[in-house]
């Protein structure tokens, strides 16, 4: 949206919180667990929306008109706030849903027990991936979209409700955060600060696939997501580390990332 | 400035002879800080925004630190040289990659780096981990102060610092390279064809940026007695970019003077409330940058002009 | 006239886009070269390539002799090969005085002047004046004195246009490449504000290559002209033999008659 968005990172915070929080709270009820996949995704959905309409209209709607450096700083206080707004509501103890997990069970692979969870996982990634990009290039309204971030001014002159267009980005773009929070909710603990470790994560996936890249995100989050492991495998200290030398080698290689879109002719 | 500078050195250490303690950690404390910003508004004027002075500002304190523990050298001055020589040099080489980018590249990655900083120093046990280390008060030229003159001697050495630095800034800005930046925030193609190279002038704005928060960690090291790698955690950064908004590009004393102000603000609302600190700093600096882009010295300006 | 600037082989694709097939010209000490051609023939893509902001996939430029093809564009900025550009490069947000003497203040660093240890105004080299007078005489020179405290973004096309010249003149051009620096200029000034750059080029002794769509224009001012079309170069000659090649009709004129003084 050539917005700078570091409140992304609070969206899928929220979505984790959300599902965790509303999902055990489902299970202590003694309700099916095996409808608990749809909690959480529904608690994603209903907690996040709200909060990014309150932003987007509230806020950043009358800022899109200045320069750069000012949404970013909006959006980076912005997500100060919302870190201790979910502090505020969902407490500072970490949250722990093991049910939906371990309820999938695992089956075999090489040897190895391999949850069956994370296939899950991997199929919502594809299915949201390609629905994205599907709506992008297939519909009339995500061509539409994409004119609008291409250019506003014309679209708007174009009679485009641009302003509408801002809106269903900004809730579809958080509420995806918020979906990504929520499915990864039950494999780790739910704790502060998760927000600021995926905005770091996502931003290195982003570099390394490319900017404005379908394909090169799909790209990038498999190559971050195979460096960690490996990394986590032989070498934990350097965790942190590894991803952040593969992304400074694929910069100096290609600067704007593997896949980056041509750019535009400035001169 | 070049005579208001020395002029308020001056008087701080004459009143400073009557300040209580606790004032004049204070105002160690707003130094320290301001020397961080001061930085970052050198780069604030590129339009590039760093999320991660941390880093360089932990950097510096964790050598001061070190420097004060391992090696016992506690003098002041080489502590502030030492830390300011290693975030510098950790500048100069991130600076390679760093300086092509701008925009949310920019501010994200130095936000990455500090934050990996911080899980390295979380991980080394040598370095005290999450709890971090103590550092023993410091010495100046070789003589420890009494107990009583200690906090004055750290605050007039750091008042000095300061002020050679603002000052150095200060002509730095008139310099055809310091007066870029304006340039390179507006139209990058226009200074590459006018003969100068805009990564250049980034890298070294980013170096110097770096030199000036590393003395700031230093100088806070030893003021605190302690260090913790949430130095380098995100938060700090945001706090350094909060006095940084509050502050304004418009001069070199105004970093000093919006770190002051931070501070007056932070215990008040702490008191006020602990566990919502983090959101009333996002509200200020939101109605700040939405009312007071140009910080707290345009109401100066304003006052002024609706006088005449 | 010896060479000043030649341009052997050059090749240029974006993808399936060819801007450049064999582009080659050698460019004589103070002529002054019309390039025409219609839009996306290869004419800025040209510019782009001689002054660094594009590489070849092949060929090679050399400048007095000296290969300059893989040169960044501050670095033939400084050997004296300058350009003005088709939408004009400003610092929109700064006034045009401020514009001025920003660009005074890179030259006087790339002279080792104005550096952090100096006092008082240094003279700006090939001036031989301080900076404010300098960015005032050129200001005067293209006709902007009274504009020098607006800021440049509400200049109109004209104006900024010219703007972008005079900051192209501050960097002394030995070679100016001028694009298009007559479009968006009201059809009565293109004559005189053509003179008035190309006078205040020729005082400097700069060898002048302008991109131009206006056919009145380019018969009035240049020497030689290259015409390009669809990446190549179909005609190379004095003004009026181009304008009545048959290729050149058909790709570029158009069939319509083209008076030589300037009256449709």
């Amino acid at each position: 949206m050539k917005i700078v968005n570091v409140t992304h990172g609070s969206f899928y915070a929220i979505g984790a919180y959300a599902a965790a929080s509303l999902t055990a709270a489902w299970l202590a009820r003694g309700y099916p667990p095996m409808l608990s996949y749809a909690v959480l995704v529904v608690a994603a959905i209903l907690v996040a929306a709200p909060f990014a309409i309150l932003i987007e209209r509230g806020i950043l709607r009358f800022l899109y008109v200045r320069d750069e450096v000012v949404i970013l700083l909006v959006t980076y206080a912005l997500f100060l706030i919302l870190e201790d707004v979910v502090k505020l509501i969902w407490g500072v103890n970490p949250y722990y849903i093991a049910q939906p997990y371990a309820l999938l069970g695992s089956f075999q692979v090489a040897g190895m027990a391999y949850p069956t969870y994370n296939l899950v996982l991997v199929a919502a990634a594809v299915l949201f991936g390609g629905g994205l990009a599907w709506f992008l290039h297939g519909t009339r309204a995500g061509k539409l979209l994409l004119a609008v971030i291409h250019d506003p001014e014309i679209s708007r002159a174009m009679g485009v409700n641009v302003d509408r267009f801002y809106l269903a980005t900004f809730l579809l773009g958080s509420l995806l955060a918020a979906l990504a929070g929520a499915f990864t909710a039950p494999t780790v603990s739910v704790v502060p600060g998760l927000g600021v470790d995926v905005i770091v994560l996502s931003f290195a996936v982003v570099v390394i696939g490319g900017l404005g890249s379908l394909p090169g995100a799909a790209l990038g989050a498999v190559i971050v997501g195979v460096v960690r492991s490996l990394s986590v495998h032989y070498l934990p200290q350097v965790e942190l580390f590894v991803i952040y030398f593969v992304m400074a080698a694929v910069l100096a290689v290609r600067p704007r990332g593997l896949f980056s879109l041509a750019e535009p002719r400035k001169i | 400035m070049t005579r208001l500078v020395p002029g308020i050195f001056v008087l701080l250490a004459i009143a400073g002879l009557w300040l209580p303690q606790w004032a004049m950690f204070i105002m160690t404390v707003a130094i320290a800080r301001g020397l961080v910003v001061l930085g970052l508004l050198l780069l604030l004027r590129c339009g590039l925004v760093s999320f991660g002075q941390a880093l360089f500002y932990c950097l510096g304190a964790y050598s001061a630190g070190a420097l004060g523990r391992f090696l016992g050298v506690s003098d002041i001055f080489v502590q502030m040289l030492v830390g300011g020589a290693v975030a510098g040099l950790a500048a100069f080489v991130i600076g390679f990659l760093l300086a092509r980018y701008r925009g949310i590249f920019f501010g994200l990655l130095s936000l990455a780096l500090s934050m990996i900083l911080y899980g390295l120093l979380v991980k080394t046990e040598a370095l005290g981990s999450t709890d971090g280390f103590n550092i023993p008060p410091s010495t100046l030229f070789g003589v420890r102060p009494g107990a009583d003159w200690v906090r004055y001697a750290v605050m007039i050495s750091a008042a000095g610092v300061a002020a050679l630095a603002a000052l150095l800034v200060h002509r730095y800005l008139l310099t055809p390279l310091g007066r870029l930046a304006p340039a390179i925030k507006d139209n990058e193609i226009r200074v590459e064809y006018m003969g100068a190279s805009a990564r250049r002038a980034v890298h070294v704005k980013y170096v110097i940026a770096a030199v000036l928060a590393g003395i700031g960690g230093a100088l806070a090291a030893t003021t605190v007695g302690h260090i913790d790698p949430d130095m380098a955690y995100w938060t700090s950064s945001g706090e350094f970019i909060f006095i940084a908004i509050l502050a304004g590009t418009g001069n070199v004393l105004a970093p000093f003077v919006g770190a002051l102000i931070y501070g007056a603000i932070h215990t008040m609302a702490y008191d006020l409330s602990p566990h919502t600190w983090q959101m009333s700093l996002g509200v200020a600096l939101l109605v700040l940058i939405v009312f007071l882009p140009q910080g707290v010295w345009s109401l100066a300006g304003r006052l002024r002009a609706r006088r005449s | 006239m010896p060479v000043v600037l030649d341009a052997q082989g050059l090749c240029k694709s974006f993808g399936a886009v060819t801007a450049a097939a064999e582009v080659s010209a050698a460019i004589e000490k103070d002529s002054v070269v019309g390039l025409i051609g219609t839009n996306g023939a290869g004419k800025t893509t040209f510019i782009n390539m001689i002054t660094g902001y594009l590489k070849p996939d092949r060929g090679a430029i050399a400048y007095e002799g000296r290969d300059i093809t893989r040169l960044a564009p501050r670095d033939i900025t400084r050997l004296g090969i300058c350009r003005s550009f088709q939408i004009p490069q400003l610092y929109g947000s700064l006034s045009v005085l401020e514009n001025m003497m920003i660009g005074i203040g890179i030259v006087l660093r790339n002279g080792g002047l104005g550096g952090y240890f100096s006092r008082g105004e240094p003279l700006v080299p090939g001036f031989g004046r301080p900076p404010r007078e300098v960015a005032e005489q050129l200001l005067g020179r293209f006709g902007l004195l009274e504009d020098r405290e607006r800021n440049a973004q509400v200049l109109p096309g004209g104006a900024r246009k010219l703007l972008d010249i005079a900051l192209t003149m501050v960097t002394k051009p030995r070679v100016l490449l001028l694009d298009e620096p007559t479009s968006g200029v009201s059809a009565g000034e293109k004559f005189g504000i053509m003179q008035m750059v190309l006078d205040a080029a020729r005082a400097e002794g700069a060898t002048v290559l302008f991109v131009e769509h206006d056919m009145e224009v380019v018969s009035r001012f240049a020497q030689r002209v290259l015409a390009f079309y669809d990446g190549r170069i179909i005609a190379d000659a004095p003004p009026q033999a181009v304008l009545q090649d048959p290729q050149v009709k058909r790709y570029v004129v158009g069939s319509h008659d083209v008076r030589r003084n300037g009256s449709a």
